[in-house]
């Protein structure tokens, strides 16, 4: 059985139909990353897969049960999200933002005992965070806020994370660091690991599997080097591409084409 | 929550100095020394050689000290009430009186006043439930005219506010023309000036502010997790439409309560838990409390003023909170664009 299982999953935004029938799954320690075009559907399929979104049909189902009969709180117990870093309350300090990872574990009152206490250092001090702990998010680098994000999802310990855009805004250091993080906690908590990415580089490099989506529907599905070839994305971007291999990693390495 | 402890402290000492001045000072004053030798008195169970006439005995039993309470739990629910639908708007222009609440509370105490029901002390249990539901209709619909998307923009929210503000206070005015009799007293009440009354309106307020405030002092880690916004507060687990009515009600009720017998009182509810963030932190398990606090001290050093100022002319304690909050809230204005 797939941790993440996705079928035929159709979501509108008002009257338009944004996702057409998707399906895919996602297994326990692996990475599967969505690409695509913007508005291809990436950021409503990771909403949707989070729960957040209502979809018109189709089903979501993490580690074997339909995530629309779970209440929120067994639904956060299965699902993470490390959503875009915005609309981020300034004020709060790092490590408390990075406590309420525990929410689905504390009830109402959010008494946390020692035990949270001690996942949430962890979460810190595996993100890179702990030096940050005191400091407020509003004043934190994009990408400090990303690995923040990162640590309150750690924190919350499900064995399904979800991922949106997690290197839009961040320099190409902070891009690979931030990736590598999200294979390593995937290989090392068996997690099950969905990611929207823009960057098809990226993706090639820290992805187990790669979705294509256009316009909302799947294209391709399959490992980098099957997905990523100038056939499959030229008709997909709409724009002339050269496709070559990694000089270190032989995987493949997208690049722009048809200079004037 | 370390970091509470020392603000908590320095807060209910400086309600108790204001607690100590209210009780003191009026048209008859009671001095100090005495009042806190029969504090200590009354606390330790010592007794002191009192200079304490039977005066200064009635003074303090049967006036000031009922309206140095009611003060008080007006003042905490206010600033309690706003602390939440602060967190709930997330906007920190939201408060019982700018968003309407206080105004639809009135319409909703008006209401029950004008029926007959209401001469009891049955009947003045009344007076809050209607005022609660007057409250609680009101910030429902700001809330859904305020909200734009995913965020409650201050424009909206304060045009929302206003409109539903001015068409409460309307239906109010014609419900108060209508009702000869009771149009002096309403009037007054309304103004935000009329915390009198002895004991009875104390009785009658306490179980709907203990139990209001109370609900909000637990609601820190719900409002924490709202700051994040719905799509993130559901993604941690937390129940946004139930917890969001959750607040709204317990909001709504320390408003109501608060409206039902001091009238509409501005800014209290802005002021307050906006310091209170300044200085101790955006944390809402920390910042109910202080501002719950500050609240009471605050309004009690108001109504000093505003029973100080002309004395004997006693001000309407609204005056003073809305001379010294409005250019306040033209700075928050000002400082959050």
């Amino acid at each position: 059985m797939s941790m993440l299982e996705i079928q035929s999953l159709e979501a509108n935004y008002g009257s338009r139909k944004v996702l057409k029938g998707l399906s895919m799954t996602v297994e326990e320690g692996e990475v599967l990353a969505l690409i695509g075009p913007n508005g291809s559907g990436k950021t409503t399929l990771i909403r949707s897969a989070s729960g957040a979104l209502p979809w018109v049909s189709g089903c979501v189902l993490a580690n074997g049960q339909d995530i629309s009969r779970l209440t929120e709180q067994q639904r956060a117990r299965l699902i993470s999200v490390v959503p875009q870093a915005r609309d981020l309350p300034d004020a709060f300090p790092v490590r408390q933002t990075v406590l309420l990872g525990r929410t689905p574990y504390l009830g109402w009152l959010g008494v946390a005992e020692a035990g949270d206490r001690h996942k949430v250092e962890w979460a810190l001090e595996r993100t890179g965070t702990h030096a940050l702990a005191e400091r407020r998010i509003g004043e934190l680098s994009g990408g400090e806020q990303q690995r923040v994000l990162l640590a309150r999802a750690l924190a919350q310990e499900t064995p399904i994370m979800l991922l949106d855009e997690p290197t839009a805004h961040l320099d190409l250091h902070h891009q690979s660091g931030l990736l590598q993080l999200v294979k390593q906690l995937a290989v090392e908590g068996k997690k099950a690991v969905l990611m929207a990415l823009h960057d098809l580089n990226l993706a090639a490099l820290y992805a187990d599997r790669v979705a294509l989506l256009v316009e909302g529907e799947l294209v391709s599905l399959g490992k980098p080097e099957d997905v990523l070839k100038k056939e499959i994305l030229e008709p997909a971007f709409q724009v002339p591409i050269a496709v070559i291999t990694h000089p270190v990693y032989g995987t493949p390495l997208i690049l722009p084409d048809g200079r004037p | 929550m370390k970091s509470t402890l020392k603000p908590l402290v320095l807060n209910i000492a400086l309600l108790a100095l204001a607690f100590l001045l209210s009780v003191s000072f009026g048209s008859v004053g009671i001095p100090l020394p005495s009042l806190l030798r029969l504090t200590i008195g009354s606390l330790t169970g010592l007794t002191f050689n009192l200079d304490w006439s039977e005066t200064f005995a009635a003074i303090f039993y049967q006036i000031r000290l009922p309206h140095t309470l009611l003060v008080a739990l007006t003042g905490a629910s206010l600033a309690g009430s706003g602390a939440a639908y602060q967190g709930l708007f997330r906007n920190p222009l939201a408060d019982p009186y700018l968003i309407g609440a206080a105004s639809g509370a009135g319409l909703g105490a008006i209401i029950a006043m004008s029926t007959s029901l209401t001469s009891s002390l049955l009947g003045s249990f009344a007076i809050p439930a209607a005022a609660f539901v007057g409250s609680m209709v009101t910030v429902m619909v700001v809330y859904v005219l305020s909200r734009t998307g995913r965020i409650v923009s201050t424009t909206t929210l304060i045009l929302a506010g206003v409109a539903m503000s001015s068409f409460t206070t309307a239906m109010t005015s014609i419900l108060m023309i209508g009702a000869q009799g009771e149009v002096r007293r309403a009037l007054s009440w309304l103004l935000g000036g009329s915390v009198s009354g002895g004991w009875q309106p104390v009785i009658v307020a306490l179980p709907y502010m203990i139990f209001s405030l109370g609900a909000l002092g637990l609601l820190g880690h719900v409002l924490n997790v709202l700051q994040f916004g719905d799509e993130q507060a559901s993604q941690l687990g937390m129940p946004v439409e139930r917890a969001r009515i959750v607040v709204i009600v317990a909001a709504s009720l320390a408003t109501a309560a608060a409206v039902s017998f001091s009238g509409i009182i501005g800014f209290i509810g802005l002021i307050v838990p906006h310091i209170a963030r300044i200085l101790w932190g955006p944390d809402y398990r920390g910042l109910i409390p202080l501002s719950v606090l500050g609240g009471a001290t605050a309004l009690l050093l108001a109504d000093l003023v505003a029973r100080l100022v002309l004395a004997p002319e006693v001000l309407p304690v609204g005056i003073i909170t809305a001379l010294a909050g409005a250019p306040f809230f033209i700075w928050v204005l000002r400082r959050s664009k």
